[in-house]
């Protein structure tokens, strides 16, 4: 297995991108990355992307945003309408191949233009499912109530799990939702959004954009004092249909961390992507994390979370960790899918 | 128990039994599940800047801080380098054929272009990259590359501010520019003059 780390990473995130477009938006962060490293686009050997067509409203949108890169003369590039984690993936199996030695990485999503909530639908199974038009919320909402009723955890456990998100946000930029204050009984008087879900409970919408910069070997020696390696990844998915599924569990989940050797040894932190307390809490439990990790030390996707990207924001944010030198041993997951259908498991180790 | 085949006109592969207790109803051929999502969209600072000009028959672009290529319509960033170019040009509203198609097929719906038509890349002069258009005023065939031409706007009172300002493109009837320099060509030449990149 070829050494590759996480050598760079930006990160920008806001409740609305009104007058900026997606490509003005990465400009800048695409710059930042690159730059903070001393390299250019000519010095990237593989450029892989994630972003919607669905959060555009128009159809191949991701070939506009390749302004933002600089692509010219032309690049060795790919795009998938994921997460930007799985882009990662991606260009972390281009590097093992060994042809290239850096790789650019970036995602982007813009969902203040339309209804987030609605068009999460269309990711449903299309026959039975989303044409009932269920809304993001509300299907998580189902998922939460039948965790609550199976007694794996109580309200008040759910609440304690967004409390913490809102004291470790505070201090983070890139986080919409954060308080020094907040506390369980706060939590538990807020209406509830679908029930049993209350504002809280439910991940801050944000539209923003992260860049990662990858590179192997000595090569990332050169670029980074304490580059943040990348020790296990992996990327398992469970069934689509949600009425085969037990949506208290997280089968692809355990099984990721398992293959990503997130048990082999002490984790610092966990960074994870749960659009929901609900979904946190099983994460933590698919895992095993124990109490000596801390989890989302940024608040993590409650906090602030931008579709395509929270899930590459978890990464960036672990590796920052790592090369800042407050943690050497850091996961960092992302999901896709509904109710926790795809989860993808990465973990870096400082040197 | 007994089970009831569906019709043959389901499709090919093996019947299909079903319990007797949903064996009488009518079987489901298709479903139609109508998608639609709508957007709040919002043209960048770039966009609409561009298309407020454009109401009033100015033509704006960027200049590239890097080099000084002129693009239109202006997106605020030079994607070659993938920097923002925040300052904008106005262009005239003349040039020439970049290159272009001669359409034979009518678009359903469009009476009002009617085949053939000539869709066409316009280098507007001091532009550095092609402007989509529709070439009209001659005969399809008398169509060339790097044929002069200029902007047919709509009626002072039918502008907006939307991208269907200018009608069509009309020959002006000014000497051609040569094959060798007109469109994409033109940039190569200056690539190749100022030391820059292949310019292909």
């Amino acid at each position: 297995m070829r050494e590759v780390a996480v050598v760079s990473s930006a990160v920008y995130q806001v409740e609305a991108l009104t007058f900026t477009t997606d490509v003005q938006l990465m400009v800048p962060l695409i710059n930042e990355a690159r730059s903070a490293v001393g390299l250019t686009q000519a010095d990237i050997g593989f450029t892989c992307s994630g972003s919607s067509d669905f959060l555009a409203g128009q159809g191949f949108s991701f070939v506009q945003t390749l302004d933002a890169v600089g692509a010219f003369p032309p690049i060795s590039e790919s795009h998938v309408e994921m997460d930007g984690a799985f882009a990662l993936y991606e260009a972390w199996v281009k590097l093992q191949v060994g042809e290239v030695d850096t790789a650019l990485v970036y995602s982007y999503g813009k969902s203040s233009p339309g209804s987030r909530r609605d068009v999460l639908a269309v990711q449903l199974d299309p026959y039975t499912v989303a044409p009932l038009w269920p809304d993001a919320h509300a299907v998580a909402a189902l998922q939460a109530r039948l965790l609550l009723e199976s007694g794996a955890v109580s309200a008040e456990g759910l609440a304690e799990i967004a409390v913490r998100s809102q004291h470790h946000a505070v201090g983070n930029p890139n986080a919409l939702r954060a308080s020094a204050g907040a506390t369980v009984a706060g939590v538990l008087s807020e209406p509830v959004v679908a029930d049993p879900l209350r504002p809280s409970d439910i991940a801050a919408e944000s539209d923003g954009g992260c860049v990662v910069v990858l590179a192997a070997g000595d090569r990332a020696r050169s670029l980074c004092e304490r580059p943040a390696w990348i020790r296990g990844i992996d990327h398992r998915i469970d069934a689509h249909a949600l009425g085969v599924r037990d949506l208290t569990r997280a089968p692809s989940a355990a099984l990721a961390a398992e293959k990503a050797g997130a048990r082999d040894d002490r984790l610092d932190l966990a960074e994870l992507h749960g659009p929901t307390t609900s979904q946190e809490h099983i994460l933590t439990t698919e895992m095993g994390l124990g109490a000596d990790t801390v989890v989302n030390p940024s608040g993590g996707a409650l906090a602030a979370d931008t579709l395509m990207a929270a899930g590459l924001v978890r990464i960036a944010e672990a590796a920052r960790r790592i090369s800042a030198g407050g943690a050497d041993r850091a996961l960092a997951h992302a999901t896709s899918g509904p109710c926790l259908q795809q989860n993808l498991v990465c973990v870096m180790e400082g040197e | 128990m007994t089970d009831t085949p569906l019709p043959d006109e389901v499709g090919e592969g093996p019947p299909i039994h079903l319990p007797p207790s949903i064996s009488d109803v009518e079987p489901v051929l298709s479903v139609r599940t109508p998608i639609r999502l709508e957007y709040d969209f919002i043209p960048s600072a770039a966009a609409q800047q561009y298309l407020r000009a454009y109401a009033s028959k100015r033509i704006l672009g960027n200049r590239s801080p890097v080099d000084g290529a002129v693009f239109v319509p202006p997106r605020g960033v030079d994607p070659r380098n993938g920097v923002v170019a925040a300052e904008m040009v106005d262009l005239v509203d003349r040039g020439h054929v970049g290159s272009f198609c001669v359409t034979h097929l009518p678009i359903p719906g469009r009476k009002d272009l009617p085949v053939p038509y000539v869709s066409a890349w316009i280098h507007l002069d001091g532009a550095d990259i092609g402007f989509l258009g529709l070439v009209a005023g001659c005969a399809a065939a008398d169509v060339r590359i790097g044929m002069r031409v200029r902007a047919v706007w709509k009626p002072d009172a039918e502008l907006g501010a939307t991208a269907e300002n200018v009608l069509h493109w009309e020959p002006t009837g000014e000497p051609d520019v040569p094959v060798a320099e007109a469109g994409n060509r033109a940039w190569a030449l200056k690539q190749a003059a100022t030391g820059g990149g292949d310019g292909a």
